[in-house]
């Protein structure tokens, strides 16, 4: 993609037509994920094989978790995929201050779910409840809560992650988009980033039901 | 598609397009960042057999004597994980594939130019921390990173070499992501699916397995990392967690990564066998599905190195059947090279002398796996030098014979010069000789029960080991011969013609080297692929 005239992006030098272009960029964003996935699932098997040998403790570490503050940021984080689709439907009307606008609300959201992330961790903080030599748990099943919050501090540490990168790319394309970069023909760089916010979103809906609901009606 | 026999005089052309270093350090030309990647994996494939070398040596005689034996696991580390992550996995990939897909498919580059470019860079960075690695006393653990030794116990630098696969992962991922999008949408008018090469085929199947395996070993040896960094238990039974996990799944990639090895070999040698038997493949779709086949079932095996790590015995029995399914497609393969033989017009030139040489060690390297793969031999063979045997056959006899075969077709392609005749074949029977030297006395060793990883032995295995270091030496200078004549003919070399063997494909209309968009009209396809007999009719009718 070269930036070969002062306001929006061309055809790239070794694209025929620009159905071509979007359409290579497109699969090549979805090729990334079907990675991203299998980057993830290597925890999520981690998860399912360690749960399996220790249901009751994995039970014990999910009532630690801050459900209120978890299904808030669930809330949050899919507010934000919506203003990231309305932003992609700016990009295709080619509505230049609308697309920043709506790339902006996002980054604004994700910097709410990262907030209240960084209450629930301090919070473990304090509780010692972070694996390592400060962890400390009373009971029989300590082994296995601490490797509840292992899996809890890499699961979501990894799709928080996930997240600052992509709010780094969210702000470039945003500067693009103020600058004209982005036409209806050529927004390639707006629906990369947006699949790839969805799929953040998606990580996010697996990881809360798996780390905070299940077994909380358990009573302990 | 005609054979244009012109002149390649002073024509502009992707090499003298530009000068100076600038010039290639940021070219997002396909061709160029080819011989990027063929620069660096070369360097690391040197160092690699350097490694390789002083095991040999201190294997040529019985006792211990040139190196501590903690040295000696050090060595073998090193020369696994530079061999694997640093010359095999992006060897013919990244080199020969990078130049050739886009021109296979009548494109004027990658689809991702820059991605390109940035995995050679991403590729160097982990090689430079794998490089820090081993500067700084190197790593113990063996290629694998077996868990509770690599993530308690290993007192070396796991972490710096752990990273630099994780990182050196990215660029493998980077090359499969760009392929499977080029491989969809830049392909020329006309050249459907069932008329791509087969080399294009077997990149497709790998660059598969590139973007379903990698992320995996990724996280894999990031577990290890943390775990090692940050004193927490991923691996760690006291905690519940279960070293053999990572087993599962580190092998959930590194079996698959076997055929990120083979796989563009075998896409080489369809190039070859058909070329220099001027005939169209012998069942084509059989070889093109059989890449996706041996892509697809390669993820279905890799519970075969966990035969003796507490695997249960009705998964160990699954994992077998499984593993020797994978003999299928590549039986397929093997059998349609050979009826592409038969009746055909064989000239022996160099590639078609490793192209040969490929068929016959595969077929050792594949047979020994299937042997391997039976759960009662693995028990008593496992982690002896029959394994390493087998996976020297498939990984030196294969892939490597494939990427020299393959190099030594499209040199003159890639340069524009032809090298020497004489010396090439010189090597590459240098090459067949030493290796099959170096490691058939190994079969022996490993099933009368050498165990591998070891640096001294009883004296009664010495006979076969001192053969065995002396085929290394052979090896070694059938490997020194090309980087002599190579080098010479880029050169010295006397310029080659655009089709110097007269073989069928795309890359062949174009200039030797090609222009810097690589057509000068762009192609469009009426033909099916190796279609020689059509080209000898047009020929005898001009």
């Amino acid at each position: 993609m070269q930036g070969e005239s002062s306001h929006s992006w061309g055809l790239a030098h070794h694209f025929d037509s620009f159905d071509q272009q979007r359409e290579a960029s497109n699969l090549g964003m979805w090729v990334f994920l079907v990675t991203e996935i299998m980057f993830f699932g290597g925890l999520f098997t981690a998860y399912v094989v360690y749960r399996s040998g220790q249901g009751a403790a994995f039970a014990l570490g999910s009532h630690e978790l801050d459900i209120t503050l978890g299904a808030i940021n669930t809330a949050v984080l899919i507010g934000s995929s919506l203003t990231m689709a309305l932003a992609v439907w700016a990009a295709q009307t080619g509505r230049r201050k609308a697309i920043v606008g709506f790339i902006l609300a996002t980054i604004l959201l994700g910097g709410v779910f990262l907030g209240i992330k960084v209450v629930e961790y301090s919070a473990k903080f304090e509780h010692h409840l972070v694996p390592g030599p400060n962890f400390h748990w009373n009971g029989p099943e300590a082994p296995g809560v601490e490797m509840f919050f292992n899996l809890y501090f890499l699961m979501t540490g990894l799709h928080a992650a996930h997240m600052v990168i992509g709010m780094g790319i969210l702000l470039v394309v945003a500067i693009l988009a103020w600058r004209g970069a982005f036409s209806p023909e050529n927004h390639n760089l707006v629906e990369g980033i947006g699949l790839y916010w969805h799929f953040v979103d998606i990580v996010w809906i697996f990881l809360f039901p798996l780390l905070y609901l299940l077994g909380r009606n358990i009573q302990v | 598609m005609s054979v244009t026999v012109t002149t390649p005089a002073r024509r502009k052309n992707y090499l003298n397009a530009d000068y100076g270093i600038k010039s290639w350090l940021l070219t997002q030309d396909h061709k160029r960042i080819a011989i990027l990647y063929l620069v660096s994996i070369t360097f690391f494939f040197v160092l690699g057999g350097v490694m390789a070398a002083l095991i040999r040596v201190e294997l040529a005689t019985p006792l211990g004597d040139m190196v501590e034996p903690d040295t000696y696991n050090r060595l073998f580390t090193a020369h696994g994980v530079v061999m694997v992550f640093l010359f095999l996995i992006p060897s013919i990939p990244a080199v020969l594939g990078n130049f050739l897909i886009p021109l296979m498919i009548g494109a004027k580059d990658l689809a991702f130019p820059k991605l390109n470019l940035g995995s050679w860079y991403v590729y160097n960075l982990g090689a430079i921390l794998m490089v820090a690695a081993l500067l700084r006393g190197g790593t113990d653990t063996g290629w694998t990173f077996y868990t509770p030794y690599s993530s308690t116990f290993a007192d070396s630098e796991v972490i710096l070499t752990a990273l630099g696969a994780f990182v050196v992962g990215f660029s493998s991922i980077m090359t499969g992501l760009n392929f499977i999008v080029t491989i969809h949408r830049m392909r020329a008018p006309g050249l459907t699916w069932f008329r791509l090469p087969l080399f294009v085929w077997a990149h497709y199947g790998t660059s598969l397995i590139q973007i379903l395996g990698t992320p995996v070993v990724a996280i894999a040896i990031l577990l290890v990392a943390a775990e090692r960094l940050l004193h927490i238990g991923i691996f760690d039974p006291a905690l519940g967690g279960d070293p053999v996990l990572f087993q599962h799944l580190f092998w959930f990639y590194s079996h698959p990564a076997v055929y990120i090895m083979i796989l563009p070999s075998m896409g080489v040698i369809s190039e070859l066998i058909t070329a220099f038997s001027r005939k169209r493949i012998f069942g084509y779709k059989f070889v093109a599905f059989s890449s996706l086949a041996i892509a697809v079932l390669g993820f279905l095996v890799w519970g075969h190195h966990l035969f003796v790590s507490s695997q249960s015995i009705y998964a160990g029995l699954i994992f077998s059947v499984l593993s020797m399914l994978v003999a299928v497609p590549s039986a397929v393969k093997v059998f349609n090279w050979t009826a592409t033989l038969y009746q055909g017009s064989i000239s022996w030139q160099t590639p078609m002398i490793y192209a040969l040489g490929f068929i016959g060690l595969f077929v050792v390297g594949g047979l020994t796996g299937t042997m391997l793969a039976t759960l009662g031999i693995d028990m008593h063979v496992h982690d002896t030098y029959f394994v390493v045997a087998h996976f020297h056959y498939i990984m030196v006899g294969g892939a490597i014979m494939g990427y020299l075969g393959g190099l030594h077709f499209w040199w003159p392609k890639i340069t524009g010069r032809l090298y020497s005749v004489f010396w090439s074949k010189i090597s590459a029977g240098l090459i067949f000789v030493g290796f099959n030297l170096t490691f058939f006395p190994q079969f022996l060793l490993g099933y009368m029960g050498m165990p591998r990883r070891y640096h001294s032995y009883p004296e009664e295995f010495q006979i076969l080991n001192v053969l065995s270091s002396a085929g290394a030496t052979i090896l070694g200078l059938g490997y020194l011969l090309p980087l002599i004549y190579f080098t010479w003919s880029m050169r010295y070399g006397e310029r080659a013609s655009d089709n110097p063997w007269g073989a069928y494909g795309l890359e062949w209309e174009t200039s030797s080297p090609p222009p810097t968009l690589n057509f000068d009209e762009p192609p469009v396809v009426t033909t099916e692929a190796y279609d020689y007999l059509a080209m000898r009719d047009k020929k005898t009718a001009a």
